[in-house]
């Protein structure tokens, strides 16, 4: 290739802010080729993607609708990313929340005490963390990669929910619909804007985002994630325990993922159901990066993608396109940000044609599949490579 | 039937559940065994399964549907190979990101297809072998693909420890640097490995979309790419105990529906859960011991490689 890439002598600290905006440009360009493939005018399918939601108040209260259980869930998983903690299974940690949760309001269906909200958004955060505390213990105590078994959890926990709503919990007056009761009026979280389905989960949301920024920027446990996550060799030196690391990250997005399940159900649902997230635990994976790990640049992320499901409704029901277009966007915004973020620690430089070729057999010149008179390809060539070169004379 | 037929017919569905998990897991084993940690087993299965199921649908040639099968898993794998490995983005990061598009991407490309029937590939029994008592039914009367991942076996057995390039690329996975040094494209090497992976993979999926169901539906592999990473970790890197697992996770798939057939007191999510929690059981008990992960995982698994560096 005519194009190489070198590495930056430090890491570019513009290209890291740079490089979202660069994605997500790139990602609308693809998304209106993508729109034109499919015989879609692409700037009215970009208008009803990323205008029309917002073009009321109602639209803006769904944003935030939207955005609370990513923003909930991605700030916890940014802190466990940022210590090179796995935990991809924060769907299922939204769902044990959910069933935790919602099992305690249905327990409690006929009382309409004030602490009966409390106790389920306890219930949720207890059973969210009680479900992540299976990957971190497999994890700290056999080795076990915290991806697989968090990410297997996630089935799980979806076939656990489907049972008991199928079974025990399903509405005895529901006409044998796979669904619970319709939770009362004490186990359903209050709305925060008159008229729309903005609820109290979003002061949540921003509440722990904002604990997060304070936890990370001035605690010694925010350093030692730090340390944890980017030197773990100077994070043993400095006696900083890797376990509790695992321990702390998993914990604490389990807790917001859990959270996040139980916001859900007792706010916008108001019941539980066999599916009750659109992948909002996967999603939130995509929020974090894209949030550089930051919590102010995760709450901007969160609304972005919040954006990108509240499009995908509105598309499909203007222009007829299927909801998978979401995924879609999604999948690609991840990829091209990946590839933006290149630029933080590499330039390209352009090198030309032709050059290389003179370099074969030269001393150490050989770069990257360039080195062809060099290869080995049999015992024989291999000794003489160890011979003096003529060419290279 | 008696009972040598039912046993004969619980083994032949043993073999139809294992066939996706062999070959998904015996791609990403070669693609480890390079040194490359692709996540995005499920996005490529998907991708795959609808490549394969629509080629099928739009030329009736079932020849085609498994050639577009492996392709549309190799197109996946080739973004990962520019991401991660041109680009040096974090393999852990791309292959999530395959996996999240591979899943929107298959179905939006099979909105479509939802709902048209397929009669499934052919069963071809082989000549004279399939005549053979017992033994005949149960592996000489089988579809194209279920030969074809047995081959791969094989050959992915004989490449890895008795080929030059299967040294190689064994080399590249355990050491890049030493294997730059001695003149060896790194990251050609990978970005082959990367293809196989995913053409295995989207022959797995090809299979499911074509044999298995035989139907395409929205996240049809129901988290089978995941089982198969963990496979090859199951296996520790090593080709005929993917086989082994393969097995043990197809006859766990379908203990679940016997049982559910026999009407055992078991609730349908409880046994479906099972493969998933076999797979969290196996994992722990081959991950427990460290050194074992330590000796026979690739050195340089899930490693960045940058020839100035």
């Amino acid at each position: 290739m005519p194009i190489e890439l070198s590495r930056r002598p430090s890491p570019s600290r513009a290209m890291v802010y740079l490089s979202p905006l660069l994605a997500l440009g790139i990602t609308l360009t693809a998304g209106m080729v993508l729109f034109a493939g499919m015989g879609v005018p692409p700037l009215a399918a970009l208008h009803a993607f990323f205008v029309e939601p917002l073009s009321n108040a109602y639209g803006w209260a769904e944003l935030g609708v939207k955005a609370t259980p990513l923003l909930l869930i991605a700030v916890a998983l940014a802190v466990g990313f940022r210590a090179g903690v796995w935990n991809i299974g924060a769907e299922g940690q939204l769902t044990l929340g959910a069933i935790c949760g919602g099992g305690i309001a249905l327990l409690l269906w006929r009382s309409d005490g004030a602490w009966v909200l409390p106790l389920m958004l306890a219930g949720g955060v207890a059973g969210g963390m009680a479900w992540a505390a299976i990957p971190a213990f497999l994890k700290t105590r056999f080795n076990t990669n915290e991806i697989l078994t968090s990410l297997m959890l996630t089935y799980v926990a979806t076939l656990l929910l489907s049972l008991l709503v199928h079974g025990p919990w399903r509405d005895p007056d529901g006409f044998n619909f796979p669904e619970s009761r319709i939770f009362s009026d004490a186990a359903t979280l209050p709305v925060i804007w008159h008229g729309t389905r903005l609820h109290l989960g979003l002061p949540f949301a921003l509440a722990l985002a904002a604990a997060v920024w304070v936890l990370l920027a001035r605690s010694l446990v925010g350093f030692q994630l730090k340390v944890n996550g980017q030197a773990p060799a100077a994070g043993r030196y400095a006696g900083f325990s890797e376990r509790a690391t695992v321990w702390f990250c998993f914990a604490l997005a389990g807790g917001a993922a859990g959270l996040a399940g139980i916001v859900e159900v007792s706010g916008p649902i108001g019941q539980l159901l066999p599916a009750i997230s659109p992948g909002y635990g996967f999603t939130a994976i995509i929020v974090a990066f894209l949030g550089r790990l930051h919590p102010l640049g995760v709450a901007l992320a969160a609304h972005l993608l919040a954006l990108s499901y509240l499009g995908g409704e509105s598309a499909q029901i203007t222009l007829n396109l299927p909801l998978a277009v979401t995924g879609v966007f999604q999948g690609m915004l991840l990829f091209f940000l990946l590839a933006c973020d290149v630029l933080i620690h590499y330039r390209f430089r352009w090198r030309g044609y032709g050059r290389g070729r003179g370099r074969i057999g030269r001393g150490h010149g050989g770069r990257d599949g360039r080195g062809r008179g060099r290869r080995g390809h049999g015992g024989r060539d291999a000794r003489r490579n160890l011979e003096p070169n003529p060419a290279a004379a | 039937m008696d009972i040598s037929g039912i046993l004969i017919a619980a083994l032949l569905t043993i073999i139809t559940a294992a066939t996706p998990l062999l070959f998904a897991a015996l791609g990403e084993l070669v693609a480890e065994k390079s040194g490359v940690l692709n996540l995005g087993v499920e996005g490529m299965i998907l991708l795959g399964a609808v490549c394969g199921f629509a080629a099928v649908v739009f030329t009736g040639n079932a020849a085609a549907g498994i050639v577009a099968g492996a392709l549309g898993g190799a197109a996946l794998a080739s973004v990962f190979a520019l991401l991660a490995l041109g680009l040096q983005a974090s393999q852990v990061a791309t292959g999530l990101a395959l996996t999240i598009f591979g899943v929107g991407l298959s179905a939006l490309l099979g909105q479509d297809l939802v709902g048209i029937a397929y009669a499934g590939l052919p069963k071809i029994a082989l000549p004279v072998l399939s005549k053979l008592p017992v033994v005949g039914q149960l592996l000489f009367n089988h579809d194209i693909l279920v030969y074809l991942s047995w081959a791969l076996l094989a050959a992915v057995v004989w490449f890895l420890s008795r080929t030059r390039a299967g040294l190689v690329l064994r080399a590249v996975g355990d050491s890049h640097a030493v294997a730059h040094a001695l003149g060896y494209s790194v990251l050609r090497i990978r970005l082959f490995a990367t293809l196989f992976g995913g053409a295995c993979a989207g022959l797995a999926g090809a299979y499911l979309s074509l044999a298995y169901s035989p139907l395409w539906i929205e996240n049809m592999s129901a988290g089978r790419g995941w089982i198969a990473l963990a496979l090859v970790v199951f296996a520790t890197w090593r080709p005929w105990r993917v086989l082994v697992g393969a097995y043990l996770f197809g006859g766990i798939t379908i203990a679940q529906l016997h049982a559910q057939a026999l009407g055992v007191g078991v609730p349908a999510q409880v046994m479906s859960m099972l493969p998933y929690l076999a797979t969290i059981a196996v994992l722990v008990l081959i991950s427990r011991d460290r050194g074992k992960i330590k000796r026979n995982a690739p050195a340089c698994i899930g490693k960045a490689f940058h020839p100035s560096s």
